[in-house]
């Protein structure tokens, strides 16, 4: 008996998959709210109490993102990693740049530690966006 | 704009793999250009050096509203009359160009913007500027989010989808549609983008 096999697997475009993308994007979100927060209070110290629960708050989304990301099945990894690391490498750049201002700005001490801590969500959450959109819809 | 999703879904879905010369995703060419560019702001702030700054920040702000106002005003509307064959051809052509420009001149022009308004005083909450300064870090933190984390991911999503053999039309069609969505709200923020740094250089 011949069964048709794609009419019950589903396609890339039609899988579902758990909100990786909206997690590390609300993530991204989160360390920019912060980023504006302490760049508001320049050259001043910025209030850290709120700045560091953005960051864990925006590093705990990106941790779920990537928790689910190594849980989910039937997605192109090989796909996810060869996006990836050509984002990061761009993110790299830019937090590279940002941190540099900071550093010439003399901003040293928790305040230092937190907009690192930032950068940090930053570098690592816009690549698991743009590589996680472009990975669900691979097919291989 | 809802007829050109559905023709782009009619047109590409079904049929025959098209022979058609393969999209390189991230443009090699533009790379030194976008190296020269970051090595030039980095200089920039390192050395203070007032003139390139101002430079960066004046072409680096200009360029990116200007580009921004001008895809999705003027360019958007034309696109969404040509034929589908045309659109593709372009989008294959521009979008990747899009992938090195938008990042580089965003780039340029907030490193050296923060800097700017630090070294004139802007950034001290005294400053007639510190309220304004501050709705522009909103403002641009608005059009970061839209644009990291909603346009980007669909742009390189897009491009990767019209290098398959048969891409999916629908597909293609589904991420394009969040270009639609923020259009509106990007316009307004470029809009405000410049109100905020007119009412800055003036004050």
């Amino acid at each position: 008996m011949n069964i048709d096999q794609t009419s019950t697997v589903p396609s890339s475009s039609e899988r579902s998959y758990p909100p990786i993308g909206w997690l590390s994007t609300g993530a991204l979100a989160m360390v920019i709210i912060g980023g504006i927060l302490m760049a508001s209070y320049a050259p001043r110290k910025a209030p850290l109490g709120a700045a560091t629960t953005l960051l864990v708050v925006g590093a705990s989304l990106l941790l779920s993102a990537g928790v689910l990301l190594v849980s989910v099945k039937d997605f192109s990894r090989t796909t996810f990693f060869k996006v990836f690391k050509w984002a990061i490498f761009a993110d790299l750049v830019t937090a590279a740049l940002i941190e540099f201002a900071f550093v010439r700005d003399h901003t040293n001490g928790e305040s230092l530690l937190i907009v690192t801590g930032m950068l940090a969500v930053f570098t690592l959450s816009v690549p698991t966006t743009i590589a996680f959109t472009v990975a669900r819809y691979a097919e291989d | 704009m809802t007829d050109t999703v559905n023709d782009v879904a009619s047109l590409m879905s079904d049929g025959p793999p098209l022979n058609r010369p393969k999209i390189q995703v991230v443009p090699l060419k533009g790379l030194p250009i976008s190296a020269a560019a970051v090595v030039f702001v980095t200089l920039a702030i390192a050395g203070n050096w007032q003139w390139a700054l101002v430079f960066c920040h004046v072409a680096g702000g200009g360029l990116w509203t200007g580009i921004d106002l001008f895809v999705g005003l003027v360019l958007g509307p034309i696109l969404g009359r040509l034929s589908i064959p045309a659109r593709a051809e372009f989008a294959a052509r521009f979008m990747p160009k899009m992938v090195i420009i938008m990042p580089t001149v965003v780039m340029m022009t907030l490193a050296t913007g923060f800097q700017i308004a630090r070294k004139m005083g802007n950034l001290y909450a005294k400053s007639p500027n510190h309220s304004w300064l501050i709705a522009s870090f909103c403002v641009v933190g608005v059009m970061a989010v839209i644009a990291l984390g909603i346009l980007e991911p669909a742009n390189i999503a897009v491009l990767f989808e019209m290098n398959k053999p048969v891409p999916n039309g629908e597909l293609i069609g589904r991420l394009m549609k969040r270009f639609i969505y923020t259009a509106g709200i990007t316009g307004l923020m470029q809009i405000a983008t410049l109100i905020i740094m007119t009412r800055v250089a003036t004050q």
